[in-house]
């Protein structure tokens, strides 16, 4: 019936989907298939699946349509009619090439945003529908390579990022010496039992990124805060196994966290500026583990700063002077509502802030979520060139007066790296941390 | 003739409620069993609050950011599912069957009045079609079902039309009519027309989760 109107041809190599494929038997996809949607599905795929209209008017909603000159192939519904529908039509009797191109699209052209929820009239969960398929994919063992190895060190190390046993506290220990040339009775307290908080970071943190470690121990130390962080394994928040749709290991890197945080006898979770380690804890883990809602309090960065400065905690010694534009991450912001929060921020640390529009929970997703940016160097230009909305988004605010783009989520931060360098945007990007440290007030 | 409209006004039109209730009872039951067998945690993340706050944006044209994108669409949309519920229901031919067969009475359309809204339910179909057809992202992901809906949605209004204004063989036309009445309701449930019974379960579902645990606006 329907025909293409902009068939695009996807030539990428990658070895998880590449290799994966050709160990595929249609008996295999078969059965696989049926036996994820009989035993792992329920009422809401079946509903959705019958309930849907077929009238589109979820495209609009998804950043790869709008950057792709409207072709269909990447709506929301779209992309559902090229995978499960597919899958359901023919009682999984789908061929191994069907499972490449579907890994692509459910990996690498929906970042599970759910913004299309939020125009879809029935409120129908595209997102939802593409991470069945992303379990399909998973069961089937055709996940792209990089966003596996991902799944692999969370299933070894139990960090995302094969952080030895040593090299963790090794790097708080560098950290902490180096924090305390600037402030002598700094420490980062590990092992703490009864502190009031645990904080938590993603591996990506103490791998690549440790002068966050750094801000966070000074702001902490600065707001007199009662804090520690695990030694051993459970200090990493962050999730990918949650997008490969290994639930599974979702469940054991989750309780891993819970549990260290029940060991050490805290009375809450704080965590870094991280979008998709806080829906892990705060959604998705939870619930697998039979939580409907999480064991223990937990307070993305966002909120946390906000209490901070609320209270009075932290001073800020002289605003921020070069005006910012604030990203709203999704995973936080239509995942947990905290536009408002991070506006009060955005606005107690600097002098000017100007709005991207849309916004808030209308904000354009960054395209590196839902593990996109995780499928690694073979899909980049997939994300950048996916979201020539954001660029376009950006570009305006920046025509507007912003010289900065704060991004309080890493792979927000990460994603929105590479758009503005292809682009030729110009726009600086920060975390709120970076910003809250240059402009507190410390010890002399 | 007389033989034919007595059988669709009668034991087919019997049949056809009988579907139509039945079967959207049986459907939701179904649901509601599927639900408590294989997704019971769906039933603690529901809110009455949540549901209807979502339920009501959606339901009243332009309140939703989709709803202003769309204006064009909106107007025809809700023109379209609004006269397609009130023309059956209250016009005077109608409400004189619902009299006589069920004792039941109400309030009635004049007949002019209901006129207007069947062209409009008429012309709202036309313009789903024409969309359906022009509209890349809309062709895409139509099958053969769409236009067949379709087609069953705007019988018995297009009969309806034609007999009311006598232009073709009258009594035809009626029986043709009430036919089309007939299969549009036994339809509902067993085909995508179930939008109907069902949109408001994903909506309230959606806006229970927004609501509850994203604390953000689904519209
Ligand atoms: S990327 Fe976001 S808007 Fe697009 S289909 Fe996926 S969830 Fe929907
Ligand atoms: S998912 Fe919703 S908006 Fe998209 S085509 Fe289906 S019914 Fe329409
Ligand atoms: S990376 Fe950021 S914007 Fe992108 S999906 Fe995550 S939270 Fe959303």
């Amino acid at each position: 019936m329907a025909e293409p109107s902009k068939q695009e041809k996807t030539a990428v190599v990658d070895d998880g989907i590449d290799v994966g494929v050709s160990r595929l038997t249609e008996e295999k996809i078969q059965s696989v298939i049926n036996s994820v949607i009989d035993n792992e599905t329920g009422v809401r795929l079946k509903t959705y699946v019958e309930t849907c209209i077929h009238c589109g008017l979820c495209s609009e909603a998804c950043h790869y349509y709008l950057s792709h000159d409207k072709d269909p192939h990447y709506s929301p519904v779209g992309k559902v009619k090229q995978t499960i529908w597919e899958m359901i039509r023919k009682k999984g009797r789908v061929s191994p090439e069907f499972i490449r191109q579907a890994a692509i699209i459910a990996h690498t052209q929906c970042n599970l945003c759910k913004r299309c929820a939020q125009y879809c009239p029935f409120g129908i969960d595209i997102a939802y529908m593409m991470s069945i398929v992303r379990r399909i994919i998973h069961r089937l063992g055709v996940t792209p390579l990089y966003i596996q190895d991902t799944a692999h060190s969370h299933s070894v190390t139990m960090n995302q990022m094969w952080v030895k046993g040593d090299e963790w506290p090794d790097t708080l220990q560098w950290q902490e010496e180096e924090a305390q040339a600037e402030i002598p009775d700094l420490r980062i307290p590990l092992e703490k039992e009864g502190a009031d908080i645990m904080y938590s970071v993603i591996a990506p943190e103490p791998k690549f990124q440790a002068q966050l470690l750094y801000q966070a121990a000074v702001i902490m130390h600065v707001a007199g805060v009662d804090w520690t962080m695990p030694a051993s394994v459970g200090w990493d928040n962050s999730d990918m196994a949650m997008y490969t749709g290994d639930n599974e290991i979702m469940g054991r890197i989750k309780r891993a966290h819970f549990e260290t945080a029940e060991r050490l006898k805290v009375k809450k979770i704080v965590m870094g500026e991280c979008g998709h380690a806080f829906r892990s804890v705060y959604d998705m883990g939870n619930r697998w583990l039979g939580w409907s809602m999480p064991p223990f309090t937990i307070v993305h960065a966002i909120e946390f700063y906000y209490d901070l400065i609320k209270a009075g905690r932290i001073q800020i010694a002289r605003k921020f002077k070069p005006p910012v534009t604030l990203h709203d991450p999704c995973n936080v912001v239509r995942g947990a509502g905290l536009g408002e929060k991070a506006r009060y921020v955005a606005h107690a640390l600097c002098e000017t802030v100007i709005e991207m529009y849309p916004n808030r929970e209308h904000n354009y997703c960054c395209c590196a979520g839902g593990g996109v940016i995780n499928t690694g160097p073979p899909f980049k230009m997939a994300r950048v060139e996916g979201n020539r909305v954001k660029a376009e988004q950006l570009f305006e605010t920046k025509t507007k007066g912003a010289e900065v783009l704060i991004a309080p989520c890493h792979n927000c931060h990460s994603g929105l790296e590479d758009i503005v360098h292809h682009y030729e945007i110009g726009l600086e990007i920060k975390f709120f941390s970076d910003i809250i440290y240059e402009v507190m007030e410390k010890p002399a | 003739m007389h033989s034919f409209y007595n059988f669709v006004s009668g034991p087919l039109a019997w049949i056809a409620f009988l579907l139509f209730i039945g079967g959207s009872i049986f459907r939701i039951g179904r649901m509601l069993v599927l639900v408590a067998q294989k997704e019971p945690f769906i039933f603690t993340y529901m809110s009455w609050r949540y549901s209807f706050r979502s339920i009501l944006h959606w339901i009243v044209p332009f309140a939703t950011v989709n709803w202003r994108r769309q204006p064009v669409l909106t107007v025809v949309t809700f023109a379209f599912h609004l006269c397609l519920l009130a023309v059956p229901v209250f016009l005077l031919a109608h409400a004189v069957l619902w009299e006589d067969s069920f004792g039941i009475r109400w309030w009635s359309l004049p007949d002019t009045l209901a006129d207007t809204l069947t062209v409009i339910v008429i012309l709202g179909a036309v313009f789903f079609l024409v969309r359906r057809i022009t509209r890349p992202e809309v062709r895409f992901v139509t099958s053969a079902s769409d236009y067949v809906i379709l087609a069953i949605v705007s019988a018995p209004f297009i009969t309806g039309f034609l007999a009311y204004h006598q232009w073709f063989a009258y009594p035809l036309m009626m029986g043709l009519h009430v036919l089309a009445g007939d299969i549009m309701l036994a339809a509902i449930p067993f085909t995508r027309l179930s939008h109907m019974i069902f949109s408001p379960f994903t909506r309230a579902y959606m806006g229970s989760e927004f609501g509850k645990v994203r604390h953000a606006r689904d519209w």
